[in-house]
């Protein structure tokens, strides 16, 4: 893995743990795949059905079943493999081999040198890119619940239950290369490719129902020098525990190797609620999987006419979306107005908003203040946003007045915002007016106005709030700031 | 004997001039007078038998259409998954496991008016060449019950050869169709690998595992390859093609055909045989095919990367016999325990040898020098008979190097066991067709049997051969 030209990334000096250790990452990102059926049976593919429904031959692994590859879980792979600047190569499927009663054929059907989706890249927010070094399918085993016992694992339990609902769900590993050197890397890999999954409609992504599940590959060591023993970190069930998990992985081996220490190559539980990783298996207990060529399937060998169409029909992924509203308002790609309104899918919104007429920076406020229970398509016609920010814009409202406004219009759908405003009251005060409320609100606080003078923004604020009540919160804030600093001389 | 080709009782059936119930009976009625000296069957499903063949006559007598096969009592090898039917591979792990579907082959069977008496017996997961692998005891030759039947499909051939049923269906990994075929003097079948669905097919070895057909005759073979061929959706590795017209080869002749002789085939034959293959040529030559010498170098390999890639595949398919969801399990103190528990019990020693050899070839840092290498001599005979094929239609060899053995002869010897199988395991690993036809007598007057080896899809080809040798093979007799 090292050999690859991306892993030369070295981290910043902000970037740096303590004693000038650099840590390591690689993420094995598991996803299900949204397709209706399973990858190998036309058993329904469905989340939280009661327990073996979702089940045939095929899916129990009866002797004498035969798996057939599913178009669309191919299909969709793919689209996650182009969306990850991946190269779609002929590939095949192997048999990984081992015993578990929830693997229902005691081999799981995965790809191995010949994955689908090959040396590709994410490019993070923050500028980082992530070298991708496969995408491959595989399928899912079935879910085990183990009943008695103090740890809820199949050692020390009184027995066990299988549900293989689950078993044979399409699954694409995407397997990251080991580019990332800060838990918040980390967290932000994971959360732009699960932007790009739920855009592409490849999977719902969702870590809290285990259709996403992140594995972290953790290694410390000084730049300069080799890497160190990597661990395995499982278990780990929100992008919040991916942060904690690395960090206190991290963290762990720091002080294992500074007091002389050795650290074993091992995989680790993440138990969130101690905030430490526990031993789950070392390397000298891991299994030899003894892959070999699945030969109840055939090779895939996608067609670039296939490759291409499915290219072709990828919508516009989050980065190009940040980019257009960056452009669009001038605020920067990474800015959380932008990336919350993107994540919502709202960002042909505010560009319709603004194609109406409407102010793009507000367009974009309103929008991410305002719409968060909207979808992807709000139901405010773009046209009645578009008049409500330029009355803004142009001082016909206050910024308070149009906030009230905007509720008024995403209540119902809808709305003429100046028939509202009439409506409500709201106009903009007379200036001279205004001049009027800081008079008296200078001469009721004469020790806030002196404070303020002296550069107590603060105290300047006590005073705003009294030109506020007194306007009956008509007045313009903006407007009552910039009196009152003329006033000040400033 | 009454009327037990399938060509003539279909015929009849469908005529109204034959009862389907009459004909299981009869056949039924020889299963009762001698399957206890045989033992060709794990079950004898008898009345679903007598019901069906009631409903045949019942279709035919009220002028509904009936299938090809309608009325034709026939055996399944017990390898093949029947819906609600006891499907054991004559193994203790799967005892009393009712699959709940059938194989695509037995679907299109019974779907063709083809009656199922029952299913028979073989070697433990169909890994043997004598069916003395059975858990259930072996099954003994017709013609001779001190001497074994061959295997693994011993049960099926033995089914034909006793006329228990009129045609049967085996499975043919390296031989377990065409060699029991030889040994019990009746026509077996391995068609070209993709040609018949694999689905319901309890595996041993997938990339190598065809079903074809056990008959009386070559004719009778054909149309049940006719019928059990063609693509089927739910094997990825069945041929996008529909059935190939077998039936009107078998009478079309040899002449113009080259027939292919290998100059370099590895000895060991009994004189007898490699006397009945002179016979053979000697009669095809005289039907007007030339005989043209052939080389197959990579033959001698052939035996040693079988049984590399044959127990690699079967150590993975035969891992889901675990105890958790189906069959035989021993309880113990946790699962790893019940696993191998229930494995220890559950196989015989032929099983867990083969799953041992698997096990140890894909090995982390032995796979290449053995798997990988396998693969590799995999390709070479390939190479060889494709090659040999750009000047000849078919090959001539015999099927086993000798006729059937007596009980115990070999079972303490897997090597000698092994070397049953050298003529028929090239075909396998080159993933092509071949059939055994009986063709005169050998050492105590026991059958030979003559295998027809054809390329990729050459079934037609080969059923001409078939048919040429069979009508030799009567005339001389």
């Amino acid at each position: 893995m090292s050999d690859s030209p991306l892993s030369s990334i070295v981290a910043t000096e902000e970037q740096m743990l303590p004693g000038g250790w650099e840590m390591i990452v690689g993420l094995e990102v598991h996803v299900e795949l949204a397709t209706r059926t399973k990858l190998f049976s036309g058993s329904p593919n469905r989340f939280g059905d009661a327990p073996n429904v979702n089940i045939d031959p095929v899916t129990l692994g009866l002797p004498g079943a035969l798996p057939v590859l599913n178009k669309q879980a191919v299909e969709l792979a793919m689209r996650i493999g182009l969306a990850l600047n991946c190269r779609i190569q002929r590939c095949i499927f192997h048999r990984k081999n081992y015993f578990y009663p929830d693997m229902p054929k005691a081999y799981q059907i995965s790809q191995y040198d010949l994955p689908l989706n090959a040396d590709g890249f994410l490019a993070l927010p923050s500028g980082t890119v992530v070298g991708v070094e496969r995408a491959h399918l595989e399928e899912d085993t079935g879910k085990s619940t183990h009943v008695g016992g103090a740890t809820g694992r199949i050692h020390g339990s009184d027995y066990s239950l299988i549900d293989f609902n689950r078993a044979g769900v399409p699954l694409v590993e995407i397997v990251s290369r080991p580019d990332i050197r800060t838990s918040e890397q980390a967290r932000e890999y994971v959360s732009e490719l699960r932007a790009i999954l739920e855009v592409i409609g490849a999977s719902d992504a969702k870590m809290e129902e285990g259709s996403m599940r992140v594995d972290a590959n953790v290694s410390v060591h000084k730049p300069g020098t080799p890497f160190g023993t990597r661990c395995e970190i499982k278990n780990v069930n929100s992008i919040r525990a991916l942060g904690r998990a690395i960090d206190y992985e991290a963290r762990r081996q720091i002080d294992i190797l500074d007091e002389g220490g050795t650290i074993v190559q091992q995989t680790r539980h993440w138990d969130d609620a101690e905030g430490r990783t526990h031993t789950l298996r070392s390397k000298e207990d891991a299994d030899d999987y003894r892959y070999f060529p699945e030969p109840d399937l055939v090779t895939v060998d996608p067609s670039q006419e296939w490759i291409d169409a499915v290219r072709a029909a990828l919508p516009v992924l989050p980065a190009a979306r940040r980019q257009m509203l960056s452009e669009l308002t001038g605020y920067d790609t990474q800015s959380e107005a932008v990336i919350v309104v993107v994540e919502r899918g709202q960002h042909e919104y505010v560009r319709d908003v603004v194609e109406a007429g409407g102010d793009a920076v507000r367009a974009l406020i309103y929008v991410q203040q305002a719409f968060a229970e909207e979808g992807a398509s709000p139901s405010v016609p773009a046209k009645d946003l578009a008049a409500l920010t330029v009355m803004e814009r142009d001082g016909k409202l206050s910024a308070t007045q149009a906030k009230t406004v905007l509720a008024d219009v995403v209540a119902n759908k809808g709305g003429n915002p100046a028939a509202i405003a009439a409506a409500k009251g709201f106009e903009a005060l007379d200036t001279s007016l205004v001049e009027g409320f800081v008079d008296e609100a200078i001469a009721a606080d004469p020790d806030a106005w002196a404070k303020y003078v002296a550069g107590d923004e603060k105290a300047g604020g006590s005073l705003i709030g009294r030109v506020m009540k007194a306007s009956k919160g008509k007045a313009d804030g903006k407007i009552v700031t910039a009196i009152m600093q003329q006033r000040r001389g400033s | 004997m009454a009327t037990t080709s399938a060509h003539d009782i279909a015929a009849g059936v469908a005529a109204g001039t034959l009862s389907a119930r009459t004909v299981v009976d009869e056949h039924l009625a020889r299963i009762e007078a001698r399957e206890s000296d045989i033992h060709a069957f794990n079950v004898v499903t008898a009345d679903a038998a007598r019901a069906h063949a009631d409903q045949i006559d019942a279709d035919v007598k009220a002028g509904r259409p009936v299938g090809p096969l309608a009325g034709v009592p026939i055996a399944l090898k017990d390898n093949l998954c029947t819906h609600g039917v006891d499907t054991t591979c004559s193994s203790r792990i799967l005892q009393g496991w009712k699959p709940p579907y059938d194989a695509t082959v037995v679907s299109r069977l019974r779907a063709a008016g083809a009656v199922v008496v029952g299913k028979t017996n073989l070697d433990e997961f169909a890994m043997g060449s004598s069916t003395e692998n059975s858990a259930f005891g072996p099954t003994r030759n017709p013609l001779d019950v001190s001497r074994v039947p061959g295997g693994s499909s011993g049960g099926s051939a033995a089914a034909v050869a006793a006329g228990f049923s009129s045609v049967s269906l085996g499975s043919d990994t390296g031989g377990s169709i065409r060699q029991p075929a030889a040994m019990c003097g009746v026509v077996g079948v391995k068609p070209t690998y993709g040609m018949v669905s694999r689905y319901g097919l309890v595996a041993y070895a997938s990339s190598l595992d065809q079903i074809g057909p056990f008959a009386q005759n070559v004719a009778d073979a054909a149309l049940v390859t006719e019928i059990i061929a063609g693509h089927d959706p739910m094997d990825s590795t069945s041929i996008p093609q529909s059935a190939p017209s077998l039936v009107g080869a078998v009478n079309q002749g040899v002449a113009g055909m080259r027939i292919g002789r290998v100059i370099d085939l590895p000895s060991g034959a009994e004189p007898e045989v490699a006397a009945q293959l002179e016979a053979a040529f000697a009669a095809l030559a005289a039907a007007g095919a030339t005989i043209v010498d052939v080389t197959l170098p990579s033959l001698s390999y052939a035996l040693t990367a079988y049984y590399i890639i044959a127990p690699a595949e079967a150590s993975s398919n035969l891992a889901r016999f675990d105890g958790v969801r189906y069959g035989l399990r021993v309880p113990a103190v946790d699962t790893n325990a019940m696993y191998g528990a229930t494995r220890a019990a559950g196989f015989g020693d032929e099983v867990k040898r083969r799953i041992m050899l698997g096990t140890y070839a894909l090995s982390a840092g032995y796979y290449d020098a053995y798997y990988g290498k396998a693969l590799k001599v995999r390709r070479l005979i390939a190479n060889d008979f494709n090659k040999a094929y750009e000047s000849v239609d078919t090959i001539l060899m015999p099927t086993s190097p000798m006729v059937a053995f007596a009980f115990g002869d070999k079972s303490d010897d897997p090597m000698s066991m092994y070397l049953c199988d050298i003529y028929t395991i090239p075909t396998n690993l080159a993933g092509h067709g071949a059939m055994s036809v009986p063709f005169g007598t050998g050492a105590h007057g026991l059958p030979v049997g003559i295998q027809v080896l054809a390329p990729a899809l050459g079934e037609v080809a080969m059923f001409r051969v078939g048919g040429a040798l069979e009508q030799a093979a009567r005339s001389a007799s």
